[in-house]
C-alpha cells in the first residue's frame, strides 16, 4: 500500500519508519523504491530499516530529471498498485511529487509535519501562513501523495534480521525535452543549524562579509555555537553557504538560545526560528519587527553591541 | 514569444493574528497582495518580452477582488489578464487544473512562469503540477534565465548545488526571489493599465465535474508569546541586563 521514495538515503530511512507504521496499522505492506542501478546493499539496508519489500526500477537515467522520474514513478505505481506515496521533501522530491500529482490527477500534500490515522483515514498536518497556523488535511481519493522533510520522523532502529523481498524491473522512459548542461557543487560548510543548541544569526545589518567574524566571536564564547543567517545573506550575497539559511524557505531551528543580529524580523525569517527557547534581537532600529518576536532585545548598532556582549558573556561564564 | 504568468492573490501573512478564544487564525480583513515571488515571475516575463517581443498574459484563480491585483500586474507590464473565480470548494488539484485548462484555452504559449512557492501556503506545488498536467518540461527554482529564440537555459538554485538546465519550448519555469528586482510601475503605466483587458472566465467554460482531492479538516492557530523586553538606553547597562537575564534563564551553557 505504501511506496516510499527519496534520493536521500537517510531521509528514506525516516520515511520508512512512518510508512511501515501506517502500512501496519492498515494491515498492508510498505515498499521502498530504488531508481537507477540495481543495488542489493542499499535494498537490504532499506529492509533493515523497516521496508517490507524493495522495488528496484532499473533505468539508465544518470541524473535526476523530474519529467523522467515522474514517469518512472507513474509506471511503478501502475505496476505495484500502491496508493499511498511518501516522497522525501527535498527540492528534487517536491517537484517530483507535484508533477506526479499532476500526471495522476492525484491529491498531494507537501511538507507534512505529522501523519496519523484518524477515523481510519490518513490525516496530515502542515505549517501554513508562515508558521501562524497548522492545516489538518485528509485525502478524498487515491492515490495519495505526501512529501516529508528530513528530521520530521525518527528512523527505526536498524535490524539486520528483518526479511523482505527485492523485486527488480527495467523501466523505460521517454526522453525529456530538458537537458542538464552543468552541475556546480556549492561549497557547504557542513554546519548543522537544526541540531544546534545556540545560534547566533546574521542579517543584512552586516555591512561586509568579513564583519561576520563579530558574530563568530560571540558564538565562540557560547557553547553549542553555530552561526545562522537570513535568506539574503545566503541567497543574494552568498556570504554564507545555504546550510546556514534559516526561515520559511531555509532550515527550521529550535535552539535553546537564538540571537538575531541585524535581522529585520520579516515573517519568513521568523517562520524558521519561532520554536526557539529564548530569542534575543539586536537591531539599531527601535521599530524593527524582530523585537515583537523576541524575549530580549537591545536597540543598538551591532558593531558596538556584539563586541561588548561577547566580552560580557565571557566574563559571566568564567 | 508568448508568455503566461500564473499569479496568486494572497493574504499578507505578517498581518495574521490568532483569535485566542477559538485558537484560529483570523483571515478576514487582512490586506491582500500578489504573492511576492509571482512579481519576480512577471518581471522575468517582461525582460524576456523586451528581448523577443510577444505577449504576456497573467492568469489568476482568485476571488473577485483579485481584479485589483491583476491591474497592478498590467501596470507593471503584462498585456492581458485572466481571472477565474475560486469554486465553492477547492484544493491544489482544482486550482492547478483550472490554471492548466485556462492555459490550454489561451492556446499559444512558449513559456509559463510561476513563483517558486506562494507566500501564504508555501507549497511550490502548482508549477510542477501544471507541467505534469500539460505534459511539458519543467525547470524549477530558476535564479537566472536566458531565453533564446528556440530554447531557454536557466541556472537552478538547488541548495547544495546549482544546476544549469536547457529546454526547448514550451516549458514551465518556476523562479526564485533572487532572480530579479520587480519594477515599480510609473504613474503613466498605472493609468495605461486601465485600458488593458481583464477576461473573467467562468469555471464551467473550462472544465466540469471537478472535485477536490484534499479536505481541510481544521486550521489551528499557532500563537507565539514572547517576553518582548527591550533595552534601549545605555549600552553597557543594556548588555549587562541582557547577560544577567540569559544567565537566569539558564541558556548560557
Ligand atoms: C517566499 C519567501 C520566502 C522567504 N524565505 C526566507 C527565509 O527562509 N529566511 C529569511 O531570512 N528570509 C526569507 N525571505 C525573505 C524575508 O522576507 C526578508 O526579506 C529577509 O528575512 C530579510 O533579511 P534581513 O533581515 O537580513 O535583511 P533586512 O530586512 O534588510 O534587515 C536588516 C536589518 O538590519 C538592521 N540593521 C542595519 N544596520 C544595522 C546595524 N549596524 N546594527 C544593527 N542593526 C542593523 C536594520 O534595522 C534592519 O532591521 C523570504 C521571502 C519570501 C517572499
Ligand atoms: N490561485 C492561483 N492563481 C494563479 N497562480 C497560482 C495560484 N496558486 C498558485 N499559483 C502559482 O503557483 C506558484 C506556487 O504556488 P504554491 O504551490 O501555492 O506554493 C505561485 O507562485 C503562483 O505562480
Amino acid at each position: 500500500m505504501v511506496l516510499v521514495y527519496s534520493d536521500n538515503k537517510k531521509l528514506t530511512f525516516e520515511l520508512l519508519s512512518k510508512g511501515s507504521e501506517l502500512a501496519k496499522d492498515l494491515g498492508k505492506k510498505s515498499t521502498a523504491l530504488i531508481i537507477g542501478k540495481n543495488d542489493d546493499l542499499l535494498a537490504n539496508e532499506y529492509i533493515s530499516y523497516g521496508a517490507d519489500n524493495v522495488f528496484v526500477a532499473e533505468s539508465d537515467i544518470d541524473s535526476f530529471k523530474a519529467e523522467e522520474y515522474a514517469e518512472i514513478l507513474e509506471k511503478v505505481i501502475n505496476e505495484t498498485g500502491k496508493d499511498t506515496i511518501l516522497i522525501g521533501s527535498n527540492k528534487n522530491g517536491k517537484e517530483l511529487a507535484s508533477r506526479l500529482a499532476g500526471k495522476l490527477n492525484a491529491g498531494c500534500i507537501v511538507d507534512c509535519t505529522n501523519i496519523y490515522l484518524k477515523d481510519n483515514k490518513i490525516t496530515t498536518e502542515r505549517v501554513v501562513y508562515s508558521g501562524n497556523a497548522i492545516s489538518v488535511e485528509q485525502f478524498n481519493s487515491k492515490p495519495r501523495i505526501l512529501t516529508i522533510s528530513s528530521k520530521v520522523f525518527e528512523p527505526l532502529k536498524k535490524d539486520a534480521n528483518r526479511k523482505g523481498e527485492i523485486v527488480k524491473k527495467k523501466i523505460e522512459t521517454g526522453k525529456s525535452s530538458s537537458k542538464i548542461l552543468k552541475i556546480k557543487e556549492a561549497v557547504t560548510e557542513d554546519v548543522n543549524v537544526e541540531d544546534a543548541d545556540i545560534i547566533v544569526s546574521c542579517g543584512r545589518g552586516f555591512k561586509n562579509k568579513g564583519d561576520i567574524k563579530l558574530a563568530n566571536e560571540l558564538a565562540d564564547v557560547l557553547k553549542g555555537r553555530t552561526i545562522g543567517c537570513s535568506r539574503p545573506i545566503a541567497a543574494d550575497l552568498k556570504w554564507m553557504s545555504e546550510d546556514h539559511w534559516i526561515g520559511l524557505s531555509g532550515h527550521k531551528v529550535k535552539p535553546k538560545l537564538y540571537i538575531a543580529t541585524g535581522i529585520s524580523g520579516q515573517i519568513q525569517h521568523i517562520a524558521g526560528m519561532r520554536d526557539s527557547g529564548v530569542i534575543v534581537a539586536i537591531n539599531k532600529d527601535p521599530d524593527a519587527l524582530i523585537f515583537k518576536s523576541a524575549d530580549y532585545g537591545i536597540v543598538g548598532d551591532l558593531y558596538e553591541v556584539l563586541p561588548k556582549l561577547t566580552s560580557a558573556i565571557k566574563d559571566k561564564m568564567s | 514569444m508568448n508568455i503566461i504568468v500564473c499569479a496568486k492573490q494572497v493574504v499578507d501573512a505578517s498581518e495574521i493574528k490568532i483569535d485566542s478564544s477559538s485558537n484560529k487564525p483570523i483571515l478576514e480583513g487582512i490586506p491582500k497582495k500578489i504573492s511576492d515571488i509571482d512579481k519576480n515571475a512577471l518581471e522575468e516575463a517582461i525582460k524576456i518580452k523586451e528581448k523577443h517581443n510577444g505577449k504576456i498574459t497573467v492568469v489568476t484563480v482568485g476571488s473577485a477582488d483579485a481584479k485589483e491585483r491583476i491591474k497592478e500586474l498590467l501596470a507593471m507590464g503584462a498585456d492581458e489578464g485572466v481571472l477565474i473565480p475560486y469554486p465553492d470548494k477547492y484544493d491544489y488539484h482544482i486550482v492547478s487544473t483550472l490554471l492548466a485548462e485556462a492555459i490550454k484555452k489561451i492556446g499559444e504559449y512558449d513559456i509559463i512562469l510561476c513563483g517558486e512557492a506562494s507566500t501564504d501556503l508555501f507549497s511550490g506545488q502548482i508549477g510542477p503540477k501544471i507541467a505534469g498536467l500539460l505534459d511539458i518540461s519543467q525547470i524549477t527554482y530558476a535564479q537566472s534565465v536566458n531565453a533564446e529564440k528556440d530554447k531557454v537555459t536557466a541556472e537552478r538554485n538547488m541548495g547544495e548545488k546549482s544546476v544549469t538546465s536547457e529546454s526547448s519550448y514550451p516549458v514551465l519555469i518556476t523562479v526564485t526571489k533572487e532572480i530579479n528586482e520587480p519594477r515599480l510601475p510609473s504613474l503613466m503605466q498605472i493609468l495605461g493599465a486601465a485600458n488593458k483587458p481583464i477576461n473573467e472566465w467562468d469555471i464551467e467554460s473550462l472544465v466540469v465535474g471537478l472535485e477536490p482531492k484534499i479536505k481541510t479538516v481544521e486550521l489551528k492557530g499557532v500563537s507565539m508569546d514572547r517576553k518582548n523586553i527591550v533595552f534601549e538606553n545605555n549600552l553597557d547597562d543594556s548588555v549587562g541586563k541582557l547577560v544577567d537575564n540569559l544567565a537566569k534563564d539558564g541558556v548560557l551553557g
